[in-house]
């Protein structure tokens, strides 16, 4: 008997979260390659100094690019100044909310919280919300119905996907989030993986949120100009596509409801521009095995682990000449996916609750 | 309520600043050395999602969770924040001949 493609329900309440939760999806053990206990502990060790290094030559480059940006405003010459500093902004900020979320990037706790507030701000997640669905999203990666961190979900819809290139979808539902809670509004869904006592905190950011962002409409009126937008808010748009352009090759194309992350998520080298903006997140299945081992050595981890990964993706283009096509192929049929090949070094996949059938080689 | 010393093992077995699992009779736990050379145990699992905190990394006087990088002072137990919202129950601990004993109440 044939079956048609699985449809699938990504709601966090919905069908697919009942069924992981039944048949041990969540929460689940999952692979990890085995590393001795010496060389972990001196992989996890954490340090200032890169991160302060690397903070430094953000800001410190947002400073300037934006001071040139309104140097030029009203000519051409603003323009290339602006491209950069919305990149710094928009994209460079997903990365440190993302390192600094876990607490990894720098060993000073408070480095890592005030460089998280800066960062979840430019990139609009809200810090409490967001810390708490990128636990989940740890805990059950690409789980249908539990991850709400999903970016591309089956059938893929590529108009959004385009249209995220420049925030638009994100910026908008992210605007419709701080309204929300900054009417003291948590939703149902946001309910299931933000403890109780966490909320007010969810609440009070959005407030915040919400007065820079009118402080800064209330000035762009007042000097009837586009310039403080240009500087606070727009560039989550014009700056997004480089954190949508890495990030969708995280997990996109990828196996579903599998509790190996060889499975469902993707290494691929990166010029060195785009891994100081992508902050070595280009080491995706090795940051999931290990979320302990801060940025600055996921190199020498993935040096470690190669012979039990998947081949690296050796370029961001070869990356996409793999997705693309998947995404194509998922707009028929939503059981296909990517499954690469592993080396004879490696143990095989853990491949319990997977649709063997429609795996690609 | 009643407590029984239960031997872990050699107090050298454990580097400094460091964690060693330790399972008895059906329960598990961490055993940790500080980094000025003093001894002490906590519930093994966080509380946060039931995950191993002698797989994470012991920095002074703080475990941190291998999972979701959640952190406990293992000396008094005290959640340090999210996402671990609840304390781990912590244990007395000795070091007598050389090797390192839990009170298992």
């Amino acid at each position: 008997m044939t079956t048609g493609p699985t449809k699938r329900d990504y709601s966090l309440l919905g069908r697919d979260a009942q069924a992981a939760v039944a048949n041990g999806l969540a929460a689940a053990e999952w692979y990890h390659t085995e590393i001795p206990r010496k060389q972990m502990k001196e992989l996890m060790k954490r340090e200032d100094g890169p991160a302060i290094r690397d903070t430094a030559v953000w800001l410190g480059s947002m400073l300037i690019l934006g001071a040139l940006g309104i140097y030029f405003w009203g000519t051409w010459f603003a323009v290339p100044f602006f491209l950069a500093y919305g990149v710094l902004y928009g994209s460079a900020s997903d990365s440190r909310w993302h390192e600094c979320g876990h607490g990894t990037a720098f060993k000073t706790m408070w480095m890592n919280d005030a460089v998280y507030q800066i960062a979840c701000f430019m990139i609009m997640r809200n810090p409490v919300t967001w810390r708490w669905s990128h636990t989940r999203h740890h805990t059950d990666t690409v789980i249908v119905g539990r991850d709400p961190e999903i970016a591309v979900m089956r059938p893929p819809d590529l108009i959004r996907l385009v249209l995220n290139f420049f925030g638009l979808i994100d910026v908008w539902y992210a605007m419709i989030d701080m309204l929300r809670n900054a009417f003291g509004v948590i939703s149902a869904a946001e309910k299931t993986f933000i403890p109780e006592m966490e909320r007010p905190k969810a609440i009070l950011v959005a407030r915040i949120w919400l007065a820079i962002y009118l402080a800064t409409i209330g000035l762009s009126i007042f000097l009837a100009s586009l310039l403080p937008l240009m500087l606070i808010g727009l560039p989550r748009l014009y700056g997004a596509w480089h954190h949508v352009l890495t990030g969708l090759l995280q997990h996109g194309g990828l196996a579903d409801n599998v509790i190996d992350h060889r499975l469902n998520s993707r290494t691929v080298y990166m010029n060195p521009v785009s891994r100081f903006i992508y902050w070595n997140m280009n080491y995706h299945v090795e940051h999931h095995m290990f979320p302990m081992v801060p940025y600055h050595a996921l190199p020498k981890l993935h040096a470690m682990i190669k012979h039990d990964l998947p081949a690296a993706n050796p370029s961001i283009l070869s990356g996409y000449r793999e997705m693309i096509p998947a995404f194509l192929r998922q707009l028929r049929n939503e059981d296909y996916f990517l499954k690469r090949e592993l080396p004879p070094t490696a143990k095989p996949y853990r491949e319990e609750f997977h649709s063997e059938p429609v795996a690609a080689e | 309520m009643s407590s029984n010393w239960v031997e872990v093992c050699a107090a050298d077995e454990i580097d400094e600043e460091d964690v060693i699992r330790f399972d008895h009779e059906g329960r598990t736990f961490a055993v940790y050395r500080s980094p000025e050379d003093e001894y002490f145990a906590t519930d093994g699992l966080c509380t946060h999602e039931q995950i191993h905190l002698a797989d994470g990394l012991v920095m002074d006087d703080i475990i941190e969770c291998p999972k979701h990088n959640g952190r406990f002072n293992y000396k008094t137990g005290q959640a340090k924040g999210a996402p671990v919202c609840v304390n781990l129950r912590t244990y007395p601990v000795k070091v007598e001949a050389g090797s390192v004993f839990i009170a298992i109440s």
